[in-house]
Protein backbone atom coordinates (compact mmCIF):
# COMPACT_ATOMS: atom_id res chain seq x y z
CA UNK A 1 0.00 0.00 0.00
CA UNK A 2 2.96 2.56 0.78
CA UNK A 3 4.74 1.44 -2.15
CA UNK A 4 1.93 2.54 -4.58
CA UNK A 5 1.07 6.41 -5.50
CA UNK A 6 -2.56 7.28 -5.08
CA UNK A 7 -2.40 8.56 -1.89
CA UNK A 8 0.65 10.61 -2.61
CA UNK A 9 -1.25 12.15 -5.20
CA UNK A 10 -4.36 12.27 -2.72
CA UNK A 11 -2.96 14.12 -0.20
CA UNK A 12 -1.20 16.52 -2.54
CA UNK A 13 -4.82 17.27 -3.76
CA UNK A 14 -6.53 17.48 -0.13
CA UNK A 15 -3.41 19.65 0.43
CA UNK A 16 -4.47 22.11 -2.91
CA UNK A 17 -7.80 22.24 -1.41
CA UNK A 18 -7.07 22.90 1.85
CA UNK A 19 -4.79 25.99 1.03
CA UNK A 20 -6.99 27.40 -1.43
CA UNK A 21 -10.43 26.56 0.20
CA UNK A 22 -8.72 27.15 3.64
CA UNK A 23 -8.47 30.78 2.54
CA UNK A 24 -11.62 30.80 0.39
CA UNK A 25 -14.41 29.14 2.52
CA UNK A 26 -17.19 31.40 4.17
CA UNK A 27 -16.36 31.53 7.62
CA UNK A 28 -19.95 31.82 9.78
CA UNK A 29 -20.37 35.29 11.64
CA UNK A 30 -19.65 34.90 15.27
CA UNK A 31 -19.44 37.00 17.97
CA UNK A 32 -16.17 39.22 18.34
CA UNK A 33 -13.93 35.74 19.36
CA UNK A 34 -12.97 34.21 16.23
CA UNK A 35 -12.72 36.38 13.23
CA UNK A 36 -11.10 35.40 10.02
CA UNK A 37 -8.51 33.95 12.11
CA UNK A 38 -10.05 30.69 12.65
CA UNK A 39 -8.85 29.75 9.36
CA UNK A 40 -5.67 28.60 11.68
CA UNK A 41 -7.84 25.50 11.68
CA UNK A 42 -6.56 24.21 8.26
CA UNK A 43 -3.04 24.55 9.36
CA UNK A 44 -2.67 24.87 13.30
CA UNK A 45 -5.12 21.70 14.26
CA UNK A 46 -4.10 19.60 12.00
CA UNK A 47 -0.41 19.18 12.95
CA UNK A 48 -1.78 18.37 16.62
CA UNK A 49 -3.48 15.17 14.51
CA UNK A 50 -0.80 14.66 12.52
CA UNK A 51 1.57 14.55 15.48
CA UNK A 52 -0.76 11.90 17.39
CA UNK A 53 -1.12 9.71 14.28
CA UNK A 54 2.63 9.85 13.96
CA UNK A 55 3.87 9.11 17.09
CA UNK A 56 1.03 6.36 17.44
CA UNK A 57 2.90 4.76 14.32
CA UNK A 58 6.14 5.22 15.81
CA UNK A 59 4.95 3.63 19.44
CA UNK A 60 3.40 0.60 17.05
CA UNK A 61 6.90 -0.10 15.12
CA UNK A 62 8.59 0.12 18.81
CA UNK A 63 6.44 -2.54 20.04
CA UNK A 64 6.92 -4.58 16.72
CA UNK A 65 10.80 -4.04 17.35
CA UNK A 66 10.75 -5.21 20.31
CA UNK A 67 8.71 -8.66 19.55
CA UNK A 68 10.63 -8.82 16.42
CA UNK A 69 13.77 -7.36 16.91
CA UNK A 70 14.25 -6.55 13.11
CA UNK A 71 16.69 -3.12 12.13
CA UNK A 72 13.72 -2.16 9.94
CA UNK A 73 11.15 -1.55 12.65
CA UNK A 74 13.44 0.17 14.38
CA UNK A 75 14.46 2.61 11.80
CA UNK A 76 10.11 3.46 11.15
CA UNK A 77 10.24 4.13 14.49
CA UNK A 78 12.51 6.83 14.57
CA UNK A 79 11.35 8.17 11.63
CA UNK A 80 7.96 8.43 12.31
CA UNK A 81 8.63 10.05 15.67
CA UNK A 82 11.55 12.37 14.02
CA UNK A 83 8.44 13.70 11.72
CA UNK A 84 5.97 13.79 14.58
CA UNK A 85 8.59 16.47 16.17
CA UNK A 86 8.76 18.53 13.28
CA UNK A 87 4.37 18.41 13.17
CA UNK A 88 4.55 19.39 16.62
CA UNK A 89 7.25 21.95 16.29
CA UNK A 90 5.33 23.33 13.18
CA UNK A 91 1.84 22.84 15.73
CA UNK A 92 3.58 25.07 18.42
CA UNK A 93 4.70 27.92 15.47
CA UNK A 94 1.24 28.05 13.83
CA UNK A 95 -0.36 28.14 17.65
CA UNK A 96 1.77 30.89 18.28
CA UNK A 97 1.15 33.08 15.52
CA UNK A 98 -2.48 33.03 15.86
CA UNK A 99 -2.21 33.34 19.60
CA UNK A 100 -0.33 36.41 19.01
CA UNK A 101 -3.43 37.77 17.33
CA UNK A 102 -5.73 36.57 19.17
CA UNK A 103 -4.65 36.26 22.98
CA UNK A 104 -2.53 39.09 23.10
CA UNK A 105 0.93 37.26 23.14
CA UNK A 106 2.59 33.77 21.36
CA UNK A 107 2.75 32.33 24.69
CA UNK A 108 0.43 32.66 27.45
CA UNK A 109 1.06 29.38 29.76
CA UNK A 110 -2.19 27.63 28.60
CA UNK A 111 -2.49 24.49 29.83
CA UNK A 112 -2.68 22.72 26.31
CA UNK A 113 0.57 25.04 24.81
CA UNK A 114 2.42 23.82 28.17
CA UNK A 115 1.24 20.30 27.63
CA UNK A 116 1.97 20.20 24.01
CA UNK A 117 6.10 21.41 25.20
CA UNK A 118 6.30 18.64 27.33
CA UNK A 119 4.99 16.18 24.58
CA UNK A 120 7.71 18.11 22.90
CA UNK A 121 10.44 17.89 25.40
CA UNK A 122 8.90 13.88 26.08
CA UNK A 123 9.97 13.22 22.48
CA UNK A 124 13.63 15.38 22.44
CA UNK A 125 14.99 13.37 25.26
CA UNK A 126 13.86 10.41 23.37
CA UNK A 127 16.59 11.30 20.62
CA UNK A 128 19.16 12.49 22.84
CA UNK A 129 18.76 8.84 24.78
CA UNK A 130 19.35 7.08 21.31
CA UNK A 131 22.15 9.14 20.82
CA UNK A 132 24.04 8.66 23.90
CA UNK A 133 24.25 5.31 23.38
CA UNK A 134 26.63 3.81 20.82
CA UNK A 135 25.66 0.59 20.21
CA UNK A 136 23.70 0.12 17.74
CA UNK A 137 21.49 -3.00 19.20
CA UNK A 138 21.34 -1.34 22.66
CA UNK A 139 20.34 1.85 21.06
CA UNK A 140 18.01 0.79 19.88
CA UNK A 141 16.50 -1.64 22.33
CA UNK A 142 16.57 0.75 24.43
CA UNK A 143 15.10 3.61 22.70
CA UNK A 144 12.18 1.24 22.06
CA UNK A 145 11.69 0.84 25.63
CA UNK A 146 11.69 4.26 26.39
CA UNK A 147 9.63 5.31 23.08
CA UNK A 148 6.44 3.63 24.72
CA UNK A 149 6.92 4.22 28.32
CA UNK A 150 7.10 8.06 26.99
CA UNK A 151 3.52 7.56 24.21
CA UNK A 152 1.99 6.29 27.21
CA UNK A 153 2.89 8.84 29.44
CA UNK A 154 1.90 11.52 26.29
CA UNK A 155 -1.60 10.56 27.43
CA UNK A 156 -2.03 12.60 30.17
CA UNK A 157 0.00 15.28 29.49
CA UNK A 158 -1.61 16.33 26.53
CA UNK A 159 -5.08 14.78 26.97
CA UNK A 160 -5.73 14.58 30.73
CA UNK A 161 -4.30 17.34 32.48
CA UNK A 162 -5.22 20.26 29.87
CA UNK A 163 -8.68 18.97 30.05
CA UNK A 164 -8.61 19.32 33.80
CA UNK A 165 -8.27 22.99 33.96
CA UNK A 166 -9.53 26.67 32.04
CA UNK A 167 -8.14 26.74 28.48
CA UNK A 168 -7.61 29.75 26.26
CA UNK A 169 -8.12 27.64 23.19
CA UNK A 170 -11.53 27.90 21.79
CA UNK A 171 -13.85 25.57 23.77
CA UNK A 172 -12.11 25.66 26.82
CA UNK A 173 -14.54 27.73 29.10
CA UNK A 174 -14.83 25.93 31.88
CA UNK A 175 -13.33 22.72 32.80
CA UNK A 176 -15.23 20.06 31.10
CA UNK A 177 -15.36 19.71 27.42
CA UNK A 178 -11.99 19.50 24.75
CA UNK A 179 -9.65 22.57 25.49
CA UNK A 180 -8.73 22.80 21.80
CA UNK A 181 -11.78 23.20 19.46
CA UNK A 182 -15.54 24.02 19.75
CA UNK A 183 -17.31 22.27 17.34
CA UNK A 184 -20.20 25.30 17.56
CA UNK A 185 -18.22 27.38 16.26
CA UNK A 186 -17.88 25.14 13.03
CA UNK A 187 -20.89 25.03 10.10
CA UNK A 188 -20.49 21.95 7.79
CA UNK A 189 -18.43 23.28 4.97
CA UNK A 190 -15.82 24.48 7.53
CA UNK A 191 -16.09 20.94 8.57
CA UNK A 192 -15.59 19.20 5.40
CA UNK A 193 -12.21 21.02 4.66
CA UNK A 194 -11.29 20.55 8.15
CA UNK A 195 -11.11 17.03 8.00
CA UNK A 196 -9.75 17.41 4.02
CA UNK A 197 -6.67 19.37 5.67
CA UNK A 198 -6.54 16.82 8.69
CA UNK A 199 -5.83 14.00 6.00
CA UNK A 200 -3.70 16.15 3.75
CA UNK A 201 -1.08 16.94 6.47
CA UNK A 202 -0.81 13.57 7.85
CA UNK A 203 -0.45 11.93 4.38
CA UNK A 204 1.98 14.62 3.97
CA UNK A 205 3.93 13.31 7.23
CA UNK A 206 3.53 9.77 6.32
CA UNK A 207 5.04 10.51 2.72
CA UNK A 208 8.40 12.25 4.54
CA UNK A 209 8.78 9.56 6.45
CA UNK A 210 8.49 6.88 4.16
CA UNK A 211 11.08 9.50 1.93
CA UNK A 212 13.59 9.60 5.22
CA UNK A 213 12.96 5.04 5.73
CA UNK A 214 13.93 5.09 1.99
CA UNK A 215 17.22 7.56 2.01
CA UNK A 216 18.06 5.18 5.34
CA UNK A 217 17.96 1.87 3.17
CA UNK A 218 20.08 3.15 0.57
CA UNK A 219 22.48 4.52 2.85
CA UNK A 220 22.81 1.39 4.54
CA UNK A 221 23.08 -0.47 1.09
CA UNK A 222 26.24 1.74 -0.04
CA UNK A 223 27.55 1.42 3.64
CA UNK A 224 27.49 -3.00 3.04
CA UNK A 225 28.74 -2.74 -0.40
CA UNK A 226 31.57 -0.21 0.51
CA UNK B 1 2.67 -17.85 49.39
CA UNK B 2 3.43 -18.78 45.23
CA UNK B 3 6.91 -19.06 44.20
CA UNK B 4 7.53 -16.02 42.40
CA UNK B 5 6.23 -13.72 45.58
CA UNK B 6 8.57 -15.67 47.94
CA UNK B 7 11.30 -14.79 45.24
CA UNK B 8 10.30 -10.99 45.12
CA UNK B 9 10.51 -10.91 48.52
CA UNK B 10 14.32 -12.56 48.88
CA UNK B 11 15.31 -10.04 46.34
CA UNK B 12 13.33 -7.23 48.37
CA UNK B 13 15.16 -8.62 51.60
CA UNK B 14 18.29 -8.51 49.79
CA UNK B 15 18.19 -4.86 48.64
CA UNK B 16 17.40 -4.13 52.28
CA UNK B 17 20.25 -5.87 53.52
CA UNK B 18 22.36 -3.78 51.48
CA UNK B 19 20.89 -0.65 52.22
CA UNK B 20 21.40 -1.69 55.85
CA UNK B 21 25.34 -2.48 55.29
CA UNK B 22 25.76 0.81 53.77
CA UNK B 23 23.65 2.76 55.77
CA UNK B 24 25.47 6.35 54.27
CA UNK B 25 23.57 6.69 51.53
CA UNK B 26 20.43 6.42 53.32
CA UNK B 27 21.54 9.15 55.71
CA UNK B 28 22.76 11.10 52.98
CA UNK B 29 19.55 11.03 51.39
CA UNK B 30 18.24 12.23 55.17
CA UNK B 31 20.74 15.13 55.45
CA UNK B 32 20.01 16.21 51.87
CA UNK B 33 16.26 16.37 52.19
CA UNK B 34 17.10 18.10 55.73
CA UNK B 35 19.22 20.84 54.20
CA UNK B 36 17.36 21.65 51.00
CA UNK B 37 14.28 22.39 53.26
CA UNK B 38 16.33 24.54 55.92
CA UNK B 39 17.71 26.77 52.53
CA UNK B 40 13.85 26.69 51.86
CA UNK B 41 13.82 28.36 55.26
CA UNK B 42 16.10 30.34 55.39
CA UNK B 43 15.16 31.98 52.33
CA UNK B 44 11.43 32.23 52.48
CA UNK B 45 10.86 31.90 56.30
CA UNK B 46 6.68 30.72 56.58
CA UNK B 47 5.93 30.68 52.85
CA UNK B 48 2.04 30.79 51.99
CA UNK B 49 0.20 27.70 50.89
CA UNK B 50 0.67 27.59 47.20
CA UNK B 51 4.55 28.28 47.28
CA UNK B 52 4.85 26.02 50.37
CA UNK B 53 2.70 22.95 48.34
CA UNK B 54 4.75 23.83 45.03
CA UNK B 55 8.46 23.33 47.15
CA UNK B 56 7.33 19.90 49.02
CA UNK B 57 7.07 18.61 45.73
CA UNK B 58 9.79 19.99 44.02
CA UNK B 59 12.14 18.26 46.94
CA UNK B 60 10.06 15.58 46.83
CA UNK B 61 11.02 15.27 42.97
CA UNK B 62 14.63 15.56 43.50
CA UNK B 63 14.54 13.29 46.69
CA UNK B 64 13.54 11.03 44.10
CA UNK B 65 15.64 11.49 41.62
CA UNK B 66 18.47 11.02 43.86
CA UNK B 67 17.12 8.35 46.30
CA UNK B 68 16.38 5.97 42.91
CA UNK B 69 19.37 6.86 41.21
CA UNK B 70 21.71 4.57 41.84
CA UNK B 71 19.27 1.18 42.40
CA UNK B 72 19.96 -0.17 39.25
CA UNK B 73 24.07 0.22 39.35
CA UNK B 74 24.82 -1.16 42.72
CA UNK B 75 24.30 -4.54 41.35
CA UNK B 76 27.63 -5.54 38.68
CA UNK B 77 26.95 -7.17 35.35
CA UNK B 78 27.96 -10.78 36.79
CA UNK B 79 25.31 -10.43 39.51
CA UNK B 80 22.90 -9.15 37.35
CA UNK B 81 23.05 -12.34 35.06
CA UNK B 82 22.66 -14.54 38.30
CA UNK B 83 19.38 -12.53 39.42
CA UNK B 84 18.36 -12.78 36.13
CA UNK B 85 18.88 -16.78 35.97
CA UNK B 86 17.52 -17.69 39.28
CA UNK B 87 14.55 -15.26 39.09
CA UNK B 88 13.98 -13.23 36.23
CA UNK B 89 13.65 -9.84 35.17
CA UNK B 90 9.78 -9.04 36.45
CA UNK B 91 10.26 -10.69 39.71
CA UNK B 92 13.81 -8.42 39.74
CA UNK B 93 12.55 -5.25 38.84
CA UNK B 94 9.37 -5.80 41.30
CA UNK B 95 11.56 -5.84 44.09
CA UNK B 96 13.33 -3.09 43.05
CA UNK B 97 10.04 -1.03 42.39
CA UNK B 98 8.87 -2.23 46.05
CA UNK B 99 11.71 -1.40 47.59
CA UNK B 100 12.14 2.14 46.29
CA UNK B 101 8.79 3.01 46.82
CA UNK B 102 8.84 2.21 50.55
CA UNK B 103 12.18 4.18 50.61
CA UNK B 104 10.29 7.32 48.77
CA UNK B 105 7.70 6.45 51.36
CA UNK B 106 10.15 7.24 54.40
CA UNK B 107 11.43 10.13 52.64
CA UNK B 108 8.05 11.89 51.85
CA UNK B 109 6.88 11.25 55.50
CA UNK B 110 10.14 12.89 57.12
CA UNK B 111 10.37 15.60 54.40
CA UNK B 112 6.64 16.39 55.63
CA UNK B 113 7.98 16.45 59.19
CA UNK B 114 10.84 18.92 58.65
CA UNK B 115 8.12 21.09 56.04
CA UNK B 116 5.96 21.03 59.43
CA UNK B 117 8.56 21.76 61.81
CA UNK B 118 10.46 24.48 59.75
CA UNK B 119 8.36 26.10 57.00
CA UNK B 120 4.91 25.92 59.63
CA UNK B 121 2.00 24.42 58.81
CA UNK B 122 -0.66 25.45 56.48
CA UNK B 123 -2.33 22.21 56.03
CA UNK B 124 -6.14 21.86 56.96
CA UNK B 125 -6.95 18.32 56.14
CA UNK B 126 -3.54 16.67 57.29
CA UNK B 127 -4.81 13.00 56.83
CA UNK B 128 -5.60 13.84 53.36
CA UNK B 129 -2.08 15.24 52.43
CA UNK B 130 -0.39 12.79 53.83
CA UNK B 131 -2.58 9.83 51.87
CA UNK B 132 -2.07 12.15 48.66
CA UNK B 133 2.12 12.60 49.38
CA UNK B 134 2.39 8.85 49.86
CA UNK B 135 0.71 8.14 46.72
CA UNK B 136 2.82 10.93 45.10
CA UNK B 137 6.15 9.27 46.08
CA UNK B 138 5.14 5.99 45.41
CA UNK B 139 3.90 7.14 42.26
CA UNK B 140 7.51 9.50 41.51
CA UNK B 141 9.50 6.64 43.03
CA UNK B 142 7.81 3.92 40.26
CA UNK B 143 8.43 6.50 36.81
CA UNK B 144 12.14 7.14 38.44
CA UNK B 145 13.23 3.43 39.02
CA UNK B 146 11.59 2.84 35.53
CA UNK B 147 13.72 5.21 33.88
CA UNK B 148 16.81 4.35 36.14
CA UNK B 149 16.92 0.82 34.63
CA UNK B 150 16.58 2.50 31.17
CA UNK B 151 19.80 5.09 32.19
CA UNK B 152 21.69 2.79 33.73
CA UNK B 153 22.11 0.55 30.92
CA UNK B 154 22.77 3.84 28.52
CA UNK B 155 26.25 4.26 31.56
CA UNK B 156 24.88 8.26 31.33
CA UNK B 157 23.11 7.91 34.40
CA UNK B 158 22.49 11.79 36.19
CA UNK B 159 21.97 14.05 32.83
CA UNK B 160 19.54 11.08 31.53
CA UNK B 161 18.29 10.79 34.28
CA UNK B 162 17.17 14.31 34.65
CA UNK B 163 16.53 14.88 31.00
CA UNK B 164 13.95 11.66 30.49
CA UNK B 165 12.40 12.17 34.02
CA UNK B 166 11.59 15.39 34.25
CA UNK B 167 9.50 15.83 30.85
CA UNK B 168 7.58 12.43 31.81
CA UNK B 169 6.95 13.61 35.50
CA UNK B 170 5.51 16.84 35.00
CA UNK B 171 1.76 15.57 34.30
CA UNK B 172 2.08 14.03 37.41
CA UNK B 173 3.56 16.23 39.15
CA UNK B 174 1.02 19.09 38.03
CA UNK B 175 -2.15 16.13 39.20
CA UNK B 176 -0.29 15.77 42.66
CA UNK B 177 0.28 19.63 42.97
CA UNK B 178 -3.65 20.42 42.42
CA UNK B 179 -4.75 17.46 43.95
CA UNK B 180 -2.66 18.63 47.11
CA UNK B 181 -3.05 22.12 47.02
CA UNK B 182 -7.10 21.29 47.92
CA UNK B 183 -6.07 19.47 51.37
CA UNK B 184 -5.20 23.66 52.03
CA UNK B 185 -9.16 24.81 51.77
CA UNK B 186 -11.40 24.50 54.00
CA UNK B 187 -13.85 22.13 52.03
CA UNK B 188 -12.73 19.48 49.84
CA UNK B 189 -14.26 19.71 46.53
CA UNK B 190 -16.70 16.93 45.53
CA UNK B 191 -14.13 15.79 42.36
CA UNK B 192 -11.27 15.01 44.38
CA UNK B 193 -11.67 11.88 44.73
CA UNK B 194 -11.71 11.09 41.06
CA UNK B 195 -8.90 13.16 40.78
CA UNK B 196 -7.11 10.72 43.01
CA UNK B 197 -8.44 8.16 41.35
CA UNK B 198 -6.70 8.88 38.17
CA UNK B 199 -3.52 9.26 40.31
CA UNK B 200 -3.99 5.77 41.32
CA UNK B 201 -4.78 4.74 37.28
CA UNK B 202 -1.72 6.22 35.99
CA UNK B 203 0.63 4.50 39.13
CA UNK B 204 -0.98 1.13 37.95
CA UNK B 205 -0.08 2.09 34.13
CA UNK B 206 3.31 2.97 35.43
CA UNK B 207 3.94 -0.03 37.56
CA UNK B 208 2.14 -2.31 34.69
CA UNK B 209 4.53 -0.69 31.93
CA UNK B 210 7.85 -1.37 33.91
CA UNK B 211 6.67 -5.47 34.16
CA UNK B 212 5.69 -5.51 30.73
CA UNK B 213 8.94 -3.75 29.34
CA UNK B 214 11.71 -4.20 31.68
CA UNK B 215 12.21 -8.05 30.39
CA UNK B 216 13.51 -6.15 27.10
CA UNK B 217 15.96 -3.74 28.96
CA UNK B 218 17.37 -6.75 30.47
CA UNK B 219 18.29 -8.49 27.26
CA UNK B 220 22.11 -8.40 26.80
Amino acid sequence: MLRSAWWKILSFALLMYTCTMGFLVKIPVLDDRLQQSIRNLYFHVPMWFGMMVLFTVSAIYSIKYLSSGKTIHDNYATEYARTGIVFGVLGLITGSIWANYQWGKPWSGDPKQNGAAIALLIYFAYFILRNSVNEENKSARLGAVYNIFAYAMLFPTIWIMPRLTESLHPGGEGSEGNPALNPKDLDSHMELVMWAAILGWTLLGVWITTLRIRLILYKEKIFSHA
Amino acid sequence: MSYSSKQIVALFKKDVLLETRQQHAFYGLLLYVAATVFIIYLATGEPESEIWNALFWIVQLFAAVNAVAKSFLQDSKGRMLYYYTISGAVNYVLAKLLFNAILMLMISLLTLLIFLLLLGNPLNHFLQFVLISFLGSTGLSFVFTFLAAIAAKAQQQAALMAIMGFPVIVPQLLLLGKISAITFNDVIQAGWWQMVAVLVCLDILIVALAIILFPFLWRD
